[in-house]
């Protein structure tokens, strides 16, 4: 028999869930708050997504271009977003960023130089002006490095390879989480009174993604499950440039620092068709012909940006288009051509990683020959909904922040705008769930609850026959990228719906090994039960919103809708156990941010206060 | 596609042993590949870690037909095509499972390192400096802390010594603050005293392994002992300064000597 009595308990005020960069940050302000604050991961600490970022981190320092304010980082992020971003949470994020970034610097972080011995900034897709902070191509590993570094002398406890399972509630607050030691498959109830989510994502749901395998959805399925609504699911970001051979590298990322570096896309007949898919709406603002971008290169303020350097969306879609009619690359993607553009050496200085990633998984020179690139999923715009102000749940006590959270991106992120976001809200989450701290006291755990999380881990273990983890996990994959793609449609989704369903039961077959020490078998049988919930919300998001729009793009409704920008998708579990879909009107933009947002750029630049 | 085969151990802190598959390879596969195949195949109970696959991350050190590397930067096709490849765990640490080791120890030493200490910012709230002057720590902040050049240290192998030295990577973390010209903490004593900094005999042995090629021991590990030996004494140093400083053949006659010492 189990007894809950026997299981290990630890004791926080605030325990925050994830050590990426939303993670390790929130809980250093909660530490700072004074706040017994417990970490958990569930892999080593320093290994977490965000070590992979690469290109930069946006904020508008205005140290390469002064031109640059946050009202113009502000309205980039929503135009990038097509003004679906929450806007407050768009306005907080342009004007913190730039002290979040210095902040990093005096923990220690080592950024790449102006020559005047600034921080030096990069051009990435959809920024007006240079405004990425980066470290080479390895800018997460510089943040999240520094992060850790310093949050070991805060007073914080790191639990690693520690998963959590679920949320424990009373009274509809949050009293505590449910977890399990990846070593030796023990269980651990944390009890606390306020949670931070910074679980990142879920892209692990399709078979071409960039993302590492603990982008399962653990924290959206948490939440959800706790009574926690989820917000803008639909919006998902395919990347367009993930390596596309060998087949065993599929998706691994290429950072869009190569376009920012003056890498160009061309097509199998040596042309860059970027020029042929510039929309409308960035027309005045995109350079119309290789000579102009060119001179743009070159350091020429008046020219205007090259079309390779469009929003992410618009790029991978322009490369679908190219490969479906004939003129895509040998193995179904196209050509990223540097080594025509900049010397061997300023390559190899500026895009290290790219430039060893390419000579060992695919045996390319990337300072001799072309890269060959198609679209991988990269990034999940919508999550939990949160609080524009707090970054609260509408579960008391329950917080949410960095990628698991929605909001900022709206339809689309802008590139840069991740790791600025894990800091400007890893920090107002530990503030605000401080302040919840203060104000609340402990509440009670139910063994209950706990022995039913318990069990349903458990079951898994202690069945003489079922269904192979691995195998249903491929099967999810290969359903949410035919029927949950870049494109989708009507038909297609309720087919790829109807498929998630009856692999709901499959799920509940499955069978691992009997051993829970460091079991990746019973791991993945665990977190299917995550990321399927995931997977079933990104479908039926993705089917009640019947427009094309940043990262969501419907075949059958292929263009922006009017009304489209009147609501989000909201999903939450309804009372009979099933998942529930509404549209939730939004409320009018404050008028001042509107005039920014829809202000032309002369206008924003001449008044930066 | 065709079929290859491999040997992996298995085991507990209790022991193990090697166990064989065949696995069907397909292109361009590494040996994290094969361990997922393995996984999803033959064996969904084999531990290994492992998170970017891409050499970022540092997770997947395993030890390759005997050579500490990156089980995701391994490419297949670096061995025989009738060669059996061997993945073993890195040896210095505990074993927890099969391929996954108990790597804590590094933890606890890179929490005794005092932690960087800014200078004042400017009056314009800048921090100012060069980026040649800075390459260097920049070189070292490329750490993906897999450790194996903390496994192949003959120090750190040693169990007797190994609590007398924090090994190459917390050497080259040293270094990098130290070097930072924004710091100003002093670690020299600390680096001989407590960080140990006289025991490393600059084999190189842990440059060879960095999948970062970092120049661990020239770059990091020389400079902080030069730093030491202005105040300290350093067997190691003081041998190396007499022989090899100022040599234009320096670096070839040092992996020369490094061959036969080996
Ligand atoms: C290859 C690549 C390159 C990128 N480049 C850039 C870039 O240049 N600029 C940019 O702005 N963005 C970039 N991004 C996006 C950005 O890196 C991520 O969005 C961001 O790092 C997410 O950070 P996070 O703190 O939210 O979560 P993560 O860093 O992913 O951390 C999630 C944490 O949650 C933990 N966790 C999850 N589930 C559980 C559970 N059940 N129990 C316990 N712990 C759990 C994990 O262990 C982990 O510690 C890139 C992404 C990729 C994949
Ligand atoms: S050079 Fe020093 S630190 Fe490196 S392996 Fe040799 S003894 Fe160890
Ligand atoms: S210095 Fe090199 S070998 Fe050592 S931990 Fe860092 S990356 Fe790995
Ligand atoms: S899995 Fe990250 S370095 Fe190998």
């Amino acid at each position: 028999m189990l007894d809950v009595k026997e299981i290990q308990t630890i004791e926080h005020d605030v325990l925050v869930v994830g050590a990426g960069g939303a993670g390790i940050r929130a809980a250093i302000e909660c530490a700072k708050q004074g706040m017994n604050t417990g970490m958990i991961s569930k892999s080593l600490l320093g290994k977490a997504h965000t070590v992979m970022a690469e290109g930069g981190m946006a904020a508008a320092l205005g140290n390469v271009d002064s031109r640059d304010n946050w009202k113009i980082h502000f309205r980039d992020t929503m135009r990038g977003g097509k003004f679906l971003n929450q806007w407050r949470m768009a306005e907080l994020h342009a004007k913190e960023a730039p002290d979040r970034v210095r902040e990093l610097e005096d923990m220690g972080a080592v950024f790449d130089r102006t020559e005047d011995g600034l921080i030096n900034q990069r051009n990435f897709g959809g920024h007006r002006y240079p405004r990425l902070a980066h470290v080479g191509d390895r800018t997460g590993l510089e943040m999240i490095r520094t992060l850790q570094d310093f949050c070991i002398h805060q007073g914080i406890a790191i639990h690693m390879e520690c998963i959590a399972l679920d949320v424990l509630k009373n009274n509809g607050k949050v009293s505590g989480l449910v977890a399990y030691w990846r070593e030796t498959g023990r269980f651990v109830i944390f009890k606390a009174k306020a949670i931070i989510f910074a679980t990142g994502g879920a892209g692990r749901a399709w078979s071409v993604t960039s993302n590492s395998w603990e982008y399962t959805g653990d924290g959206l399925a948490m939440a959800y499950r706790a009574g926690a609504e989820l917000m803008d699911l639909e919006f998902t970001q395919f990347h367009p440039t993930g390596m596309i051979w060998p087949p065993s590298v599929k998706g691994i990322l290429v950072t869009e620092g190569v376009r920012g570096e003056g890498g160009i896309l061309l097509n199998n007949k040596n042309e860059r068709f970027m020029f042929n898919y510039i929309p409308e709406k960035f027309a005045s603002e995109t350079a119309d012909t290789i000579e102009e971008a060119d001179r743009w290169l070159d350091g020429d303020k008046e020219a205007r940006r090259p079309p390779e350097l469009l929003t992410r969306d618009v790029v991978a879609k322009a490369i679908m288009n190219e490969v479906k009619e004939g003129r895509g690359s040998k193995n179904g993607g196209a050509y990223l051509d540097i080594a025509s553009r900049q010397s061997a050496e300023h390559i190899k200085k500026k895009l290290p990683s790219m430039y060893h990633q390419f000579k060992e998984l695919a045996e390319v020179d990337i300072t001799a020959d072309p890269m060959e690139v198609g679209p991988t999923l990269h990034y999940f715009m919508g999550g939990i909904k949160v609080d524009h102000e707090t970054q609260s749940t509408n579960v008391p006590g329950l917080y949410a922040c960095g990628e698991c959270a929605a909001g900022l991106h709206g339809a689309n992120r802008l590139g840069g705008n991740s790791l600025s976001d894990l800091l400007v809200f890893g920090k107002l989450s530990g503030d605000y769930a401080s302040k919840y701290c203060q104000k609340n006291r402990l509440e009670s755990t139910s063994e209950q609850e706990i022995e039913n999380i318990i069990r349903n881990a458990t079951d898994i273990l202690n069945k003489e026959e079922g269904k192979n983890p691995f195998l249903i996990h491929e099967n999810l994959q290969k359903i949410m990228n035919n029927h949950v793609g870049i494109v989708r449609e009507e038909k297609e989704l309720i087919e790829g719906i109807e498929k998630i369903e009856t692999l709901k039961v499959d799920i509940q077959e499955v069978k691992a090994h009997p051993a829970s020490q460091y079991n990746p078998g019973w791991n993945a049988a665990i977190d299917l039960s995550n990321i399927i919930i995931a997977s079933e919300a990104v479908a039926k998001s993705a089917l009640i919103r019947e427009e094309s729009r940043g990262g969501h793009t419907r075949l059958d409704y292929p263009d922006e809708t009017k009304n489209g920008l009147e609501y989000n998708v909201i999903i939450k579990k309804g009372t009979d156990g099933k998942m529930e879909t509404r549209k939730e009107m939004r409320s009018t933009p404050p008028e001042h941010l509107s005039k920014i947002a829809f202000s032309s750029l002369e206008e924003l630049e001449e008044n930066n206060e | 596609m065709s079929e290859r085969k491999f040997s992996v151990w298995k085991g507990t802190p209790e022991g193990g042993k090697l166990h064989d598959y065949s696995i069907e390879v397909d292109k361009g596969m590494v040996v994290l590949d094969v361990v997922h195949e393995i996984q999803k195949l033959h064996d969904s109970n084999l531990a290994a870690r492992w998170n970017c696959k891409a050499g970022k991350c540092g997770s997947c050190s395993v030890e390759i037909n005997g050579k500490p590397k990156l089980g995701c930067m391994t490419r297949l096709n670096e061995y025989g095509e009738d060669e059996t490849i061997t993945i073993r765990p890195i040896k210095t640490f505990p074993i927890i499972k099969d391929l996954v080791t108990d790597v804590s120890w590094n933890y606890e030493q890179n929490k005794k390192i005092a932690p960087f200490k800014p200078r004042e910012r400017d009056a314009d709230g800048n921090h100012r400096f060069m980026q040649r002057d800075v390459d260097r720590v920049q070189e070292f902040r490329k750490c993906i802390e897999c450790y194996l050049c903390q496994n192949v240290c003959h120090v750190l192998r040693d169990h007797e010594k190994k609590n007398k030295f924090v090994g190459p990577r917390f050497m080259l973390r040293l270094a990098s603050l130290e070097m930072h010209p924004l710091d100003t903490e002093n670690r020299i004593e600390d680096i001989k005293k407590e960080y140990g900094s006289g025991m490393c005999n600059i084999t190189r042995c842990c440059t060879d392994v960095c999948p970062e090629h970092i120049q661990i021991t020239d770059n990091a590990i020389i400079p902080l002992k030069e730093r030491v030996v202005d105040e300290y004494y350093d067997p190691f140093m003081k041998l190396y300064n007499k022989i090899f400083k100022k040599s234009k053949l320096r670096i070839y006659i040092i992996k020369s000597y490094l061959v036969t010492l080996r």
